[in-house]
């Protein structure tokens, strides 16, 4: 292949890494409104009263809204296809705030300075209520979260707001204590994933403006143009016609730019004022009032007969949603989803779980959405079932694990099409040195060196809602224009995609002009989440080309004066098996020029039913002090099945990054509040991000498959290497010294004191 | 209050707050490749060369830079090209909204420092975060174009 396979930079690299204005802020009208956001200084209150009139004085001042100015129509952030399964629990601003930082007024003024000035002129008397902080004890609180008669869910998702419950979710297959009882050896255990924040680099941000007919027009950092597009209509009364969400480069996203932020701030102030606005959150912002992955407590139970054999597993989570339920059901049900089908020997599994309401900053979509969580607690418990049995854990997965051809117990049916994860287990023990360093070496100096592992999937897209549509088209000068929706935040999809259409179309892929992330322009697509833009874009992509590709050979035929059959397509130009041709400038030119022609254009639509699962076998290793407790990775290795690489490079860039994400998760971040609700962790001088002292060594090795329903046999890979840190680690820390840390994260602190009760 | 510095060899007068902050100032000019994300000097994001040497612009008042030569990544673009095709092989920009910060820095760093090791590349190179690459492909970059051999 000439373009698929082939490390090929990214077509945007050079022009975003030297700095080009190609980033929302860089793109902004110099006379756009500067908009900030007075926010609750409570965890939970009604505003009694708010006094706007010192402020709306000043000079420079040109709106301030507050709840009494906003439309009364409730709507969620999240970014997800309609029927959205988040409940509809926001206003743009409500009477009542439900976390500390949640919109109390909006304030747009000619400059950031005015703007700020305004705020602090602005008098707010709330009457404080007594908040729901922890999410252990959401359930039985006095306190209702969400009281609002007018909260709305889209299909029942089992929420209960008189218990603080957004979402509950049960799953269960086959006589579980039946099963159990049966089982020779059941371990169990209860993990504590912690909120983590997404931490990209560029912060949220977005402007809006009317143009020229009037339209209201977004210009965000957004993974999901069409969803922030349908928020905005909904939010602000308007048809979905006459908004338009434009995404230009983004600055990171891993999930966090899946749920809308200040889109409709800046919405609502063009909307009353008619005049440009921009929003950009600071760093304390988008660390306080944005969304974090969803902190939760896992019960997890597992049984299995003598040959370490499971049979039975039991999830039991308690999921913190925060004051809003953005992605609260869906996260949920994927802490399920992606871990279950793992293990297909097992006779019987139940998955159940509430997530829960409290009044601290709303939980999102975070790279891995529950199966990050869920990874961290089902593999401890099997690294923990594996001791119990006396057994090497890499054998007791290599045991359970499901293969190619085979399904699950609540996989309905359906067979894997592709799996290597077995050739990822042993090739990541090769590499990490299993056979000589597990469990654990004494170092001296009281160190010891321990190895740990964990493995874990994801989808491809998400089954029978995921969809994307493309249109790709022969310009007159004989280039192409492929149009998508997906949306490019780092990943390199723009040139992945690319990568595809050139390579069907078997032209250089500089022919190719890729245009996406306009809903004026683009077909519909959700957006890039849920690992979704190989497999799901990828084949429309693969459909459309195809089928462009057949009426570029019909039409040169044509002019050729020769069936189709006596037509190829290379090198730019259709030619004969004779060696007669026409260039695609040639034919481009005589389909569009001129009276009675056809532009020749194609159009394709995908969406699967079935999500493909990457693999990752992850290898850990660490050097524990006893005196201190203090870990440090030595090496990570990460094994991954993603299928057939359409760029080596930047498959191998996206484990390298979610595996540091995931060390980050494992190690040293950690999202906390005060007593009172505030958030602690508000810059980087408190919530720490690894830096590239911390991550160690990071070794990635691939081990393709080739999944039938793929473009090319490809498989995700953005999500699924976010997983296997957190268990690994832990494994590798308790291999050292003995103790199993089940709050995350795995500080020295608590290290030591575990140590102390041994 | 008016400061006079030199921008990328050619002098410039501007107008600057007596409270703002240099990153603020160049990007108010036009100089966009200068990026901002965490106001607290913890990111690496905002690095230019203050006399040749890498400086957080971000926490730096404008006022600060009166008389001095300011260089950004504007002012060194071959050099900066050189590399960030280096940067690219690799695939290791990802979303490269930290990119220019870094690039400055390793310019600098190749200033300043002689057929570095890899521990030195690596603490010289800390301050600037990244949230996408995790790293490791940021230093096979550096160490293809500084030569330094593989491991």
């Amino acid at each position: 292949m000439k373009s698929v396979g082939h490390s090929i930079p990214k077509i945007d690299g050079l022009m975003i890494a030297t700095g080009k204005p190609v980033y929302t802020e860089d793109l902004a009208m110099s006379n756009a409104l500067v908009v900030k956001i007075l926010r609750s200084p409570h965890a939970f209150a009604k505003i009694i009263s708010i006094d706007i009139s010192r402020a709306e004085k000043l000079e420079g001042v040109e709106c301030i809204l507050t709840y009494k100015d906003v439309p009364k129509e409730r709507f969620t952030l999240a970014g997800q296809s309609y029927p959205e399964p988040s409940p509809y629990d926001r206003l743009i601003l409500d009477e009542i705030v439900r976390y500390v930082g949640d919109e109390v007024a909006i304030i747009a003024a000619v400059d950031e300075k005015t703007a700020l000035l305004a705020m602090k002129k602005i008098k707010v008397a709330y009457e404080v209520w007594e908040p729901v902080l922890d999410f252990e004890q959401a359930l039985a609180h006095a306190s209702v979260v969400h009281p609002e008669d007018d909260l709305h869910c889209n299909f029942d998702i089992g929420l209960q707001k008189k218990q603080n419950i957004a979402s509950s979710y049960k799953e269960e297959v086959g006589d579980l204590e039946e099963e159990f009882k049966r089982c020779s050896v059941v371990v169990e255990d209860v993990y504590y994933p912690q909120a983590q924040a997404h931490a990209m680099m560029e912060t949220y941000r977005a402007f809006t403006y009317l143009d020229h007919t009037g339209r209201l027009v977004a210009v965000s950092s957004t993974q999901v143009p069409f969803h922030i597009r349908r928020q905005l209509a909904r939010a602000l009364l308007l048809p979905a016609s006459k908004v338009r969400v434009v995404k230009p480069r983004i600055g990171g996203g891993f999930g966090g730019k899946q749920t809308g932020s200040g889109e409709v701030f800046a919405g609502i102030v063009t909307l009353k004022t008619g005049k440009p606005a921009i929003i950009i959150y600071d760093r304390k912002e988008t660390f306080t009032c944005t969304t974090s992955r969803h902190a939760m407590r896992l019960k997890v139970r597992i049984g299995a007969d003598q040959e370490g054999i499971i049979r039975a597993i039991d999830i039991q989570v308690l999921s913190d949603t925060g004051a809003y339920g953005e992605h609260a059901p869906t996260v949920l049900s994927c802490v399920g989803h992606y871990t279950l089908p793992l293990y297909n020997k097992t006779r019987a599994v139940r998955f159940t779980g509430n997530a829960v309401y409290t009044n601290k900053m709303p939980a999102g979509a975070f790279r891995g959405y529950g199966a990050t969580q869920g990874t961290f607690a089902l593999e401890s418990t099997v690294n923990k079932l594996a001791a119990e049995l006396g057994m090497d854990p890499t054998e007791v997965r290599l045991k359970n694990i499901s293969k190619e051809g085979e399904t699950f117990l609540t996989g309905q049916g359906v067979l894997l099409g592709s799996s290597s994860l077995d050739r990822c287990i042993e090739k990541g023990k090769e590499l990490i040195g299993w056979k000589d360093k597990f469990p654990c070496r004494k170092m001296g100096n009281n160190k010891v060196r321990a190895v740990g592992m964990a493995i874990t999937m994801q989808g491809s897209g998400i089954a029978n809602i995921g969809t994307a549509s493309v249109e790709l088209r022969l310009n007159d000068d004989g280039y192409f224009t492929l149009l998508a929706g997906a949306t490019d935040m780092g990943t390199g999809c723009d040139t992945i995609l690319t990568q595809m259409a050139a390579e069907i179309l078997d032209v250089p892929m500089e022919n190719i002009v890729f245009n996406a992330g306009d809903t004026d322009t683009s077909p519909y697509d959700p957006g890039s989440y849920a690992s979704s833009t190989t497999y799901v874009a990828g084949t429309a992509i693969v459909k459309a080309a195809e089928e462009l590709k057949q009426k570029i050979l019909e039409q040169g035929a044509k002019f050729l004066g020769v069936s189709t059959q006596d037509v190829e397509m290379g090198g730019l130009a259709v030619r004969t098996f004779r060696g007669e041709e026409i260039s695609l400038a040639k034919l481009a030119e005589l389909t569009v020029l001129g009276t009675g022609k056809l532009q020749l254009v194609s159009s394709a639509t995908h969406g699967s039913e079935i999500s493909p699962p990457p693999y990752v076998a992850g290898f850990a290793e660490v050097e524990v002090d006893q005196e201190t407790g203090k870990v440090e990775l030595i090496d990570y290795v990460a094994v991954v099945d993603c299928g057939t690489m359409i760029n080596p490079n930047l498959a191998r860039i996206q484990a390298e990054g979610g595996i540091a994400q995931g060390i980050g998760m494992a190690l040293y971040e950690e999202v906390n509040y005060t007593e009172l609700g505030k958030m602690a962790t508000n810059s980087f001088m408190q919530y720490k991000i690894p830096c590239r002292k911390d991550v160690g060594k990071v070794r990635i090795a691939f081990e393709e498959s080739f999944e039938p329903s793929g473009p090319f046999g490809a498989k995700s890979i953005g999500e699924v290497v976010a997983n296997t840190p957190p268990p690994a680690i832990v494994h590798a820390v308790c291999n050292a010294v003995g103790v199993r840390i089940n709050h995350l994260p795995v500080t020295p602190e608590k290290v030591f004191l575990e140590m102390q009760k041994l | 209050m008016q400061i006079t510095l030199t921008l990328n060899d050619k002098l410039v007068t501007w107008d600057v707050d007596k409270d703002e902050f240099l990153a603020d100032t160049l990007r108010s000019h036009g100089l966009l490749s200068v990026k901002k994300a965490c106001e607290t000097s913890c990111c690496g994001l905002c690095t230019v060369w203050l006399e040749g040497k890498s400086i957080l612009s971000c926490t730096v008042l404008s006022v600060r830079v009166h008389g001095k030569k300011i260089t950004t990544i504007e002012g060194v673009s071959r050099e900066a090209e050189e590399f960030a095709r280096v940067l690219t092989a690799e695939g290791s920009e990802q979303c490269g909204f930290c990119s220019p910060g870094f690039i400055m820095n390793v310019l600098a760093m190749k200033n300043e420092l002689i057929n570095p090791s890899e521990e030195e590349i690596i603490h010289y190179l800390t301050g600037n975060l990244c949230r996408c690459t995790g790293y490791m492909g940021q230093l096979r970059a550096v160490k293809t174009y500084l030569g330094v051999a593989q491991v």
